[in-house]
């Protein structure tokens, strides 16, 4: 290897081999890497600003001002505040289903057909046991909802387990099993007689909805949304059952050297993720709009995915990470005024996941000096 | 130039950071000859061939081709000067079929419309017929067999026009009939003036296909010779080394007790039905270390698994410390008292994202000690932890470090921190220093020791003969799934094993 040139000299040597040689530095993959670094992830949402900022302004408006309406629609007011944390309910609480799950790497994307379920559960009390008190009814609702979505979790997670079925595909598809039932239900047998054809369940009585906070619409569903963070919290850090959870998340083989049953734990984890997601769509149609209706949920099972990303499966992370997207969303109904669509918040959103698995990528790669 | 050398390689060296896995190692080939590179597992076969198919580079070092100096810096480069390699590990896409895959990567032509493909395929069949490499050539890989497969790979370094086909360990994933098969395509590509190079720890194939021989050890080349000059015994010699250095023999400080384990007649299958155990039998008693030796493969990991419960056995009784175990079941091992160095500590036998006290609750975090009502007693673990790290001298940065970022020395006194302290009765240590720089080697040979005296016992897998010989008070030589030499401590010489390692003295013990 005599003959290479040095470090920094510009060789006259025309292939190709050669020419890569007059680079002083290299890019190498740092194989003991698995992490990005935090700041990582702020970087990634610069960038994804940025990015869409080049759009907005193709579309004639600067951006900066949009960005700023943006961020006054959604958080300097008492209005966006409380319907950004309205926002922010279904995505925590559909966050933390799918980040539990995440944790053992069982990918479940299947949280929006969970959100369904538990919505379909809770609203089966409404039709079926309709004359409860709030006390009862309330309690009940939230039963219903944490076994529908269970179910619908167990639906992806005994396949998994028995089959070796992909959960990818699984969890995925139940997604359009729950709408189309959800469908079936609020267009035919649970549809308000009085509702002028509208595809929705009747309104539900006053016992039927959770609290809400002064006549704002923030309602009870966000103490349920952060008691679930604390004891997520709780669980993984403290228990004995966090620990396998930890382990396996880790190092599947060595937890099964550890003697801990993987199978087991990957079905009661989705049971669980889909009982969180399934409490989300509890939560939406008690607190939110009221009633079972078509098209209740727009994406938040889909959204909370990368929000539980973004927040790289860490409770507290996810508080942050889902206020910070119901801002999105809620920051883009204002800009509707300035005439641009409020579907700038979805382009942000994706943007904002492209960015970060880049940056997942690239903090693998080290520089690394030729020589 | 000696124009009788088609491919040379000189004073090759390779380092990996600081270890060496070749050192100044010659190589070269006649044209049209079968050469088999033989030595055990790690002695540097693989690393070598791989600097000759472009995929690791070598630290320093020169190749020559047809006399002719050439620098390989990829698998491109490798093809592109006739050089084509099948790894042991196949490089398939499972879901294109055979033809497919051997076009893959052609840049030949822009359009590939069917006819194209057709032609193509008429062409790979051609040649895969001519040297009798039969298999589907419109089937995907996965419906493959494993021997399918294999032929695949050889027909796509055939069609690529390579003139040096290296075959990486090619008979570890083939069936006896179809390892036969593959000696004649060998024959085949002889006789078309193709070199074959051949890397093997088997000297039957050695013996039945090589025309040279080369034996490499412990990085270096240590001879090559022609195959009419020599036989099984002396290449047996040579793999394993013959220099008998003084092995200082750590003697036992007090007599063994009675029956621990014992497993009689144990049958275990291993994926595609390969026989891993066969007719295993083996004892080990309280206060020994009992040495398994044995080239990698032969059913050592298998029996590490079984012993773990991570493995289930078809046939075989084993019995721990009076009592039969019936069913796998790793829990049950380990409230059983047997203790497990996993083969490859960071794979299987520690997380690396998680910190240093997390690794170490690993088998003990059900007991009353560590938790309580399904809560982890954390201040309690920490102290322990951190009792336990100044015990063993673990240097960490602290107890909540994650573990891959302390040395190999330091994760292997963790985990041995964790399996001693559960007071195993018995611990299954496979490899365990391998990768670990002396200090830590001996460290390691200082605990097994400690055991041992505390009237323990250890069951040390290891490819390493001398530190099988220095530990074990009984040794035990594996060969395809079964314990075919037993001897003692004091009785034992490289030699002796050797041969049983190679295979050859149990065959003249059928014969008689």
């Amino acid at each position: 290897m005599s003959e290479q040139p040095a470090a920094g000299t510009v060789s006259l040597d025309k292939t190709a081999s050669e020419t890569r040689r007059r680079f002083s530095f290299r890019f190498e993959i740092d194989p003991a890497r698995k992490e990005s670094p935090w700041w990582m992830t702020i970087v990634s949402i610069v960038l994804a600003l940025l990015a869409c900022a080049i759009f907005i302004a193709a579309n004639g408006k600067n951006p900066w001002l949009v960005y700023e309406k943006m961020f006054r629609g959604a958080f300097m007011s008492e209005f966006g505040i409380t319907e950004t944390l309205v926002k922010a309910i279904p995505l925590l609480l559909c966050g933390l289903g799918v980040a539990i799950a995440y944790r053992i790497s069982v990918w479940n994307i299947g949280a929006e057909g969970q959100f369904v379920a538990g919505a379909i559960g809770a609203t089966a009390v409404t039709v079926y046991l309709p004359e409860m008190p709030m006390s009862l009814t309330i309690p009940i609702m939230i039963v219903f909802a944490v076994v529908a979505g269970g179910i619908w979790g167990a639906l992806t997670a005994l396949p998994k387990v028995y089959f070796q079925v992909n959960e990818l595909i699984t969890s995925l598809m139940l997604n359009y099993v729950a709408l189309l039932l959800l469908d079936y239900l609020v267009f035919d047998p649970w549809k308000d007689p009085k509702g002028f054809n509208f595809p929705g369940t009747p309104m539900f009585t006053d016992a039927q909805m959770l609290p809400v906070l002064g006549d704002t619409r923030l309602h009870l569903g966000l103490v349920f949304a952060l008691v679930i963070v604390l004891i997520y919290w709780f669980t993984v850090k403290y228990t004995r059952w966090g620990y396998e959870l930890r382990l396996i998340g880790a190092n599947q083989d060595a937890a099964r050297n550890a003697g801990i049953n993987i199978k087991k734990h990957i079905l009661i984890v989705m049971v669980i993720s889909g009982a969180v997601a399934g409490i989300a769509g509890m939560s939406e149609v008690t607190g939110v709009t009221h009633r079972l209706m078509y098209g209740i949920s727009p994406g938040y099972g889909y959204t909370a995915i990368i929000v539980a990303w973004i927040a790289k499966l860490n409770p507290f992370g996810l508080v942050i990470s889902s206020v910070l997207f119901g801002g999105l969303i809620v920051g883009g109904y204002s800009v509707q005024t300035m005439g641009l669509p409020s579907s700038i918040s979805s382009m942000i959103q994706g943007a904002i996941l492209f960015f970060l698995i880049a940056g997942n990528m690239v903090s693998k790669f080290r520089l690394r000096r030729n020589g | 130039m000696r124009e009788t050398f088609s491919l040379e390689m000189k004073q090759i060296v390779k380092q990996f950071g600081s270890v060496i896995a070749n050192d100044h190692v010659d190589f070269n080939c006649k044209p049209g000859e079968v050469h088999a590179l033989l030595g055990e597992n790690g002695a540097g076969k693989s690393t070598i061939m791989c600097m000759l198919s472009g995929v690791y580079r070598p630290t320093s070092g020169e190749i020559y081709i047809h006399g002719e100096k050439v620098k390989i810096r990829s698998p491109k480069d490798a093809t592109k000067l006739g050089v084509g390699m099948v790894f042991q590990n196949f490089r398939l896409v499972q879901t294109l079929t055979a033809a497919e895959n051997i076009v893959l990567g052609e840049k030949s032509s822009f359009w590939r419309g069917p006819r194209w493909m057709k032609n193509k395929t008429e062409e790979i069949d051609s040649i895969a017929k001519r040297f009798g490499l039969a298999f589907p050539v419109d089937r995907p890989i996965w419906q493959l067999s494993v021997g399918e497969q294999q032929r695949v790979e050889i027909v796509k370094t055939l069609y690529r026009g390579a003139e040096f086909i290296i075959l990486d360990e090619p008979t570890s994933v083939l069936t006896p009939g179809e390892a036969d098969q593959l000696f004649l395509t060998l024959e085949q590509m002889k006789s078309e003036g193709k070199t074959v190079i051949l890397t093997t720890h088997k000297m039957k194939e050695v013996m039945a296909a090589a025309d040279r021989i080369s034996v490499m050890r412990k990085g270096r080349m240590i001879h090559t010779i022609d195959k009419s000059d020599t036989n099984e015994k002396d290449l047996a010699r040579l793999m394993v080394g013959s220099d008998i250095a003084p092995v200082e023999i750590q003697g036992r400080t007090r007599p063994r007790g009675e029956l621990l384990l014992n497993v009689e007649n144990l049958d275990v299958y291993a994926e595609h039905g390969r026989k891993a155990l066969n007719n295993l039998n083996l004892k080990v008693y309280k206060g020994e270390i009992v040495g398994v030796a044995g080239v990698a493969g032969n059913g050592q990991s298998e029996l590490a698994e079984v012993l773990n419960g991570l493995c289930t056995w078809k046939k075989g009784k084993i019995t721990f410390n009076g009592v039969e175990i019936k069913t796998a079941s790793v829990r049950g091992a380990i409230e059983a008292g047997i203790s497990h160095v996993p083969e490859n500590r960071m794979k299987s036998g520690l997380a690396g994202s998680l910190g240093v006290v997390d690794n170490l609750l690993f088998k003990s975090y059900r007991s009353e000690h560590r938790s309580k009502y399904g809560f982890l007693k954390i201040k309690s673990n920490r102290e322990w932890s951190q009792r336990l790290v100044e015990q063993f001298d673990v240097k960490t940065p602290g107890i909540d470090a994650p573990v891959r970022q302390l040395s190999g020395g330091n994760q292997q006194k963790l985990l041995f921190a964790r399996e001693i302290d559960r007071k195993p009765e018995l611990m299954v240590a496979v490899h365990p220093t391998q990768g670990l720089d002396v200090g830590a080697t001996a460290g390691v040979h200082r605990l097994l020791n400690g055991l041992r005296d505390e009237g323990k016992s250890v069951l040390l897998i290891s490819e390493d003969l001398e530190e099988v010989m220095q530990l074990s008070d009984r040794i035990l030589i594996i060969y395809n799934g079964c314990v075919v030499g037993e001897m003692r401590q004091e009785e034992a010489n490289r030699e002796r094993i050797g041969l049983y390692m190679a295979g050859i003295r149990e065959k003249e013990e059928e014969a008689v």
